[in-house]
Order: structure tokens, then C-alpha cells, then sequence
């Protein structure tokens, strides 16, 4: 329990709590892209440099943005809302809060957890670019066919269906 | 308290609170958004069980990680447009009102 | 003799270590950093000033005027001058803002800017921080950017701001994907993304000739479309549609004023600058010297001439190209760049793959050229060229 890891759980569940109770959407997104960054901070961190720059890039640079543009499509001005909260709101939050402690109650009562530090593994990117490509190929392909079927759904569901009757 | 068990009670409370957000929110991007935010604890699981396990030379948490991002990414554009459409539709984004599916 | 050019060369890396003598031994990684970033501070935003004067003066020549000529020896004080107007001008938000967001726009690019000069190294021995995965960091920060330029736009409560920020986000997007494609050559053929690493695989001579990755087909292709898509990315003319003067004023940043416009300005500069010190790594050699006789001058001497020169060749293209259209812009990103950056990537595998000798040259030429003659045919069959022809009112 270092102070850094401290100072960045905090950032990181401040992001999100935020991003989860904000009432203006678009706050919500900008919070969240906080916690985001605070995440991939964690991985360096752990000395995963790899993944934690992917995360900033694929969260902050694309998800985030995405998200933004939804929300303005989808915006409409001088809708007055009533609450942020849908109406089974305390349910949710009750599943929620049970869940958490749960978890909670299992990692504190786990003897798993009792490890130290093992010294830092050497981790270079050549040696993911190696594994993706030796080991791991058959879940790159498979993640490479899936991100192309993602791209063409999406451009497909979303398109507008009145221009083609035009 | 072990380094292991903070990042572990960190992903924890992550994951509760993208539980949370996802389960009362009224808007429908940010339900999904609380999704990918569960989706990013378990991230966070693996990277924090790959540096503390017994074996970190072979990069499983981190690949399962890698492949973890790229399927959030799918999901979050396939998740969008899908609410772009249902918007398109429906003419709201608000879970509340969106109480017309049939079978 | 030559002792003396190695140590001219490291000045600034023993002056370093001259200084972290004066310091405890426990304190010395911190002030280590402290003093690097420092430096980083102090240097870019000096070279930023230097590079407006250079940009106004150019441009006055290009169209045939003198360009700022009252402050200071050929207005070379013009920077100063500016810098101290915006700093005394009145700080102005609009009421309907979105205060806290408004203000978190411009530091939020700046530092962004600020950190991908962590990457690049400047000289022999002189980088910020040798990450493993330099190039993958740099692109990350460099997305920070459009988050930012998000903000600015949306938060500034006016049309034109939001439009400005959509016209730039949707150009960023566009052409960030080019920018990392045409980078991957350089990774595949140097099979490292650590910035320090590619710079030392591109070090050595054949004859007079440097082994730089843009003396390849596929390194100069890939310089090029690095270059058009970096001043895409950095939404310079002719891709300045996000903040074209005539049409939505300045974009998304027209309701800053004061300080924080000079930021802006300062952060669009710091990523022109920080893209163009990416290309020099990853295609012009770093800051190794063009000819093995000339290697004797300063390492940093040879990266800020090539940044000079890089730059004045965004000034002259501002000063030359009229703006295009959106529909051009996306058409041209993808349907031209996008799929000869994924040629080039092909041909740099068969260059890998293939003997060194001229039939590996010959091939790989040919592999370039075609796609790129039948894609710019492509583009151009849509078109009517001809001369414009003008109607105007009795």
C-alpha cells in the first residue's frame, strides 16, 4: 500500500463515482475518461506499460469520444428530466452495495491474497508482439474478424434506413 | 493489508460502482458506459493477479487484458449504434420510457 | 580534437550530471526527472515563439509583404510583444459557459502536448524517458488531444465552437489511423516501438548515404503520408477547416480569450512541433548527421535543424494550398491514405522478405507506385478538372 497506489484509487473511484452521479451526461463522460486515465496509471503501475498506454488510447482517445457524440445525437434540448435515476433506483443501488460487500468479504477472508511483490517481471513489448504471434494467435485472428464484424454492425445499425427510400 | 488485496478491493468497488450506475441510471449511454467501466475492473483483476502471481513471464493476465480491451471497444461501438438506433425509433434514450418491446 | 566535439555534443548531458553531484544520493532520481522536464519546458516554448516570428515573416514573404518589422531587429521581439498582450488582456468567459470545463480545455491540451516530448529524443543520450513502448506512448497522449479539443468546443456554449470541435474531431479521427499505419513500417523494420532503439537502427553510412528509413520506397512512402496526415492532425492548412477563419471564425477555440487563447495557441504549435520531431525519429534518423563528415556538429544541432526544416515545410504549404472541402478531406483520407498506408505496411514485409540487392528496390518501387497511380486515378475520374469558369452580375 503505497501512497501513489493511494492517491490513484482515489482519483480513479472519485472519476467514476462521479461519472455514475453527475446529471449532465456529458460531465458523466469527462468524469469518466478520469477514471479511465486512473486505471491505466494502475497498470503502469504494475508495470504493465503495454496495456496501460492501449487503455488511454482505446478509452480516452476512441470510447469516450464515441460516447460524447451519442450523447449529443441524442440530446434533446430543453427536455427538463426528472431524475437522473431510473425509478428502481434503490433496488439497484441495494444489488449494487450487496455485490460490493460480498467481493469485499471474500478478498479480506481470502489467504490467496497474503503474496509479496515478486521482483519485476522484464516485460518488453517484443515479447507481447512474440506471444500474440506464436502462442496467442489463434485469439488474435478471432479478435481481429470480431472487431471487423463490430465496425460493419455498427455502420449498419446505425445508418440512417430513410436515406436509402430517398 | 497486501499491495494484492488493495488493487483487489480497488476492482471490487470499480465493479460495484459501474454495478450501480448500470442498474439505475435512466440514460442508456450511460448504462452501457457503466458496463464498460465492470468490464475495466476485471481488467484490472487480471493485470494485478499477473504481477502478483507465480508465473508473470507468461503473460497471460496481460494478453488476457489486451483481448479484453479490444472486445470493450467492439462492444462499445456495436452498443452505441444500437442505442442510435433504438433512439431513431423510439425518440428518446431514457430506459424509463422505453417499455415497448414485445415478443 | 575529437574529445572536444564528444564532450560538445554531451554538454547538456554532463552539465546534468555536474548538477545531481550537488544533490543527495536519495533525491537524485527525482531532481534528475525535475531537471529534464524542466529543460523540455523551457526549450519548446522558446523554439514556439522562435517558430511564430519564422511562420509571419515566411508568410509575409510568400505573399509580398514584410511581415512583422517594428519590435526589435527584423520584429524578432514580436513574439515578446504578443506574449505580454495576451498575458494583459482581459480574461473573458461566456456567462452561459461551462465554467469548469472551459477552463480545464487548454491546460488539458497543453499538458498533452507537453507530454509527448517525454519520447522524442532531441540528441545523443537526451530523452525525457526511454519508455519500452515510446511510440505506442506518444500516440496515446497524442488522443488525449481530441478529448480536449471536445471540451473547448462543447463547453464554449456557441455554434461555432461546437461545430469547429466536430469538424475537428471527426479529421482527427480520420487521419489519426493513417498516422499510426504509416508509422508501423518503421516498427516493423526497426522491431521496436522504443524511440531511442529506431533511432540507433537507422545510425550508420553507405558510403556518404545514411541508412534513414526515408531512403526505402516504403520509408518515403510512409514519410509522406506521416506528414500529410500530421498536418492533418495538427489542423494546419490545408487542412484547417476546424478553424477556418473565413467560415466559423477560429473553431472551437473563438470564445477564449486572453491567456487561455495563447494556450491554444501555444498547444496546436507544441503538437505541430512534437509530430514533426516523431517523423525526424522515426523516418530522418533522429538526430543523427545527413553525411558521415558532417557527424562532428552537435546531435541537437542536426534535430532542431531537420524541426526547422519540417516546419518551414508546413509554412510554405499553409502559404501555398488553398483549404479543402470536408467532403474532400474525408474522401481523401479514406480512399487514398488509408489504403496505401496498408499497401506501404505490405511492402515493407516483401522489402523485409527479399534479398538486399536492386531487384528488391525494382520490386518494391513498382509495388508503391502502382496502388498510388490507381488510387489517384480513382480519385480524380470522379472529378471534372477544367478551368473555372466565373458569371458575374450586369
Amino acid at each position: 500500500m503505497t501512497a501513489s497506489f493511494l492517491i490513484l484509487a482515489l482519483l480513479t473511484v472519485a472519476g467514476t463515482a462521479a461519472a455514475m452521479g453527475l446529471r449532465n451526461a456529458v460531465h458523466c463522460v469527462l468524469a469518466l475518461t478520469l477514471g479511465f486515465a486512473g486505471i491505466a496509471a494502475l497498470y503502469l503501475q504494475l508495470g504493465a506499460q503495454f496495456v496501460g498506454l492501449a487503455q488511454i488510447m482505446v478509452y480516452v482517445g476512441a470510447v469516450a469520444i464515441l460516447a460524447v457524440f451519442a450523447i449529443m445525437m441524442t440530446h434533446k434540448p430543453g427536455q427538463a428530466e426528472a431524475s437522473v435515476f431510473s425509478s428502481h433506483w434503490i433496488a439497484g443501488g441495494v444489488v449494487a452495495a450487496a455485490v460490493f460487500a460480498v467481493l469485499a468479504w471474500a478478498i479480506a477472508s481470502s489467504e490467496a491474497v497474503f503474496q509479496l511483490l515478486p521482483p519485476q517481471p522484464d516485460v518488453t513489448v517484443q515479447k507481447i508482439g512474440d506471444a500474440l504471434m506464436h502462442r496467442f494467435v489463434l485469439p488474435l485472428e478471432i479478435m481481429g474478424l470480431l472487431l471487423t464484424a463490430a465496425l460493419i454492425g455498427a455502420v449498419v445499425i446505425a445508418m440512417d434506413r430513410k436515406e436509402e427510400t430517398k | 493489508m497486501s499491495s494484492l488485496q488493495g488493487y483487489l478491493l480497488l476492482s471490487a468497488l470499480l465493479f460495484a460502482v459501474g454495478l450501480a450506475g448500470a442498474l439505475t441510471r435512466r440514460n442508456a449511454i450511460l448504462v452501457l458506459i457503466g458496463i464498460e467501466l465492470m468490464l475495466n475492473s476485471a481488467n484490472l483483476n487480471f493485470i494485478a493477479f499477473w504481477r502478483y502471481g507465480p508465473a508473470p513471464a507468461a503473460l497471460t493476465g496481460i494478453m488476457f487484458a489486451i483481448f479484453s480491451i479490444g472486445i470493450a471497444a467492439a462492444e462499445a461501438a456495436v452498443g452505441l449504434a444500437i442505442i442510435l438506433a433504438a433512439y431513431r425509433h423510439s425518440g428518446t434514450t431514457d430506459l424509463d420510457e422505453m417499455n415497448s418491446l414485445k415478443g | 580534437m575529437t574529445q572536444v566535439f564528444v564532450q560538445l555534443d554531451q554538454i547538456f548531458v554532463i552539465v546534468k550530471y555536474w548538477l545531481l553531484g550537488f544533490v543527495p544520493a536519495g533525491w537524485q532520481p527525482l531532481v534528475s526527472a525535475i531537471v529534464s522536464v524542466v529543460t523540455v519546458v523551457i526549450a519548446f516554448p522558446a523554439l514556439f515563439a522562435l517558430v511564430t516570428w519564422f511562420e509571419r515573416k515566411g508568410l509575409g514573404r510568400m505573399q509580398n509583404r514584410y511581415g512583422p518589422n517594428r519590435a526589435g531587429p527584423a520584429g524578432l521581439f514580436q513574439p515578446i510583444a504578443d506574449a505580454i498582450k495576451s498575458l494583459t488582456k482581459e480574461d473573458i468567459v461566456p456567462l452561459a459557459a461551462d465554467h469548469v470545463v472551459h477552463f480545464l480545455a487548454p491546460v488539458l491540451l497543453v499538458t498533452a502536448a507537453f507530454l509527448a516530448y517525454a519520447v522524442i529524443p532531441v540528441g545523443r543520450n537526451m530523452i525525457v524517458v526511454n519508455l519500452n513502448a515510446g511510440v505506442l506512448f506518444f500516440f496515446a497522449v497524442g488522443s488525449v488531444v481530441e478529448l480536449s479539443v471536445f471540451m473547448a468546443g462543447w463547453s464554449s456554449r456557441s455554434k461555432y465552437s461546437l461545430l469547429g470541435a466536430m469538424r475537428a474531431i471527426a479529421q482527427m479521427i480520420s487521419y489519426e489511423v493513417p498516422l499510426v499505419l504509416a508509422s508501423v513500417v518503421v516498427i516493423m523494420q526497426a522491431g521496436s516501438l522504443s524511440t531511442v532503439a529506431i533511432v540507433e537502427r537507422q545510425a550508420g553510412y553507405t558510403g556518404i548515404w545514411p541508412h534513414w528509413f526515408v531512403f526505402t520506397p516504403w520509408g518515403f512512402v510512409g514519410f509522406a503520408l506521416f506528414m500529410i496526415a500530421a498536418t492533418a492532425e495538427s489542423n494546419r492548412s490545408p487542412f484547417d477547416l476546424p478553424e477556418g477563419e473565413s467560415e466559423i471564425i477560429a473553431g472551437y477555440y473563438i470564445e477564449y480569450s486572453g491567456f487561455k487563447f495563447a494556450l491554444f495557441f501555444l498547444g496546436e504549435y507544441l503538437g505541430m512541433m512534437a509530430t514533426s520531431g516523431m517523423a525526424i525519429t522515426l523516418f530522418l534518423g533522429g538526430w543523427a548527421a545527413p553525411f558521415p563528415f558532417l557527424a562532428w556538429i552537435p546531435s541537437y544541432v542536426w534535430f532542431f535543424l531537420k524541426l526547422l526544416a519540417l516546419i518551414f515545410g508546413f509554412i510554405w504549404i499553409r502559404g501555398t494550398l488553398p483549404r479543402l472541402r470536408m467532403d474532400q478531406l474525408m474522401n481523401f483520407a479514406w480512399e487514398f491514405i488509408l489504403p496505401m498506408a496498408l499497401f506501404n505496411m505490405l511492402v515493407a514485409g516483401v522489402w523485409h522478405f527479399m534479398p538486399p540487392g536492386i531487384p528488391r528496390w525494382l520490386v518494391c518501387i513498382a509495388m508503391v507506385a502502382t496502388p498510388c497511380i490507381l488510387l489517384s486515378m480513382r480519385l480524380k475520374r470522379k472529378k471534372k478538372l477544367q478551368l473555372r469558369t466565373y458569371q458575374f452580375a450586369e
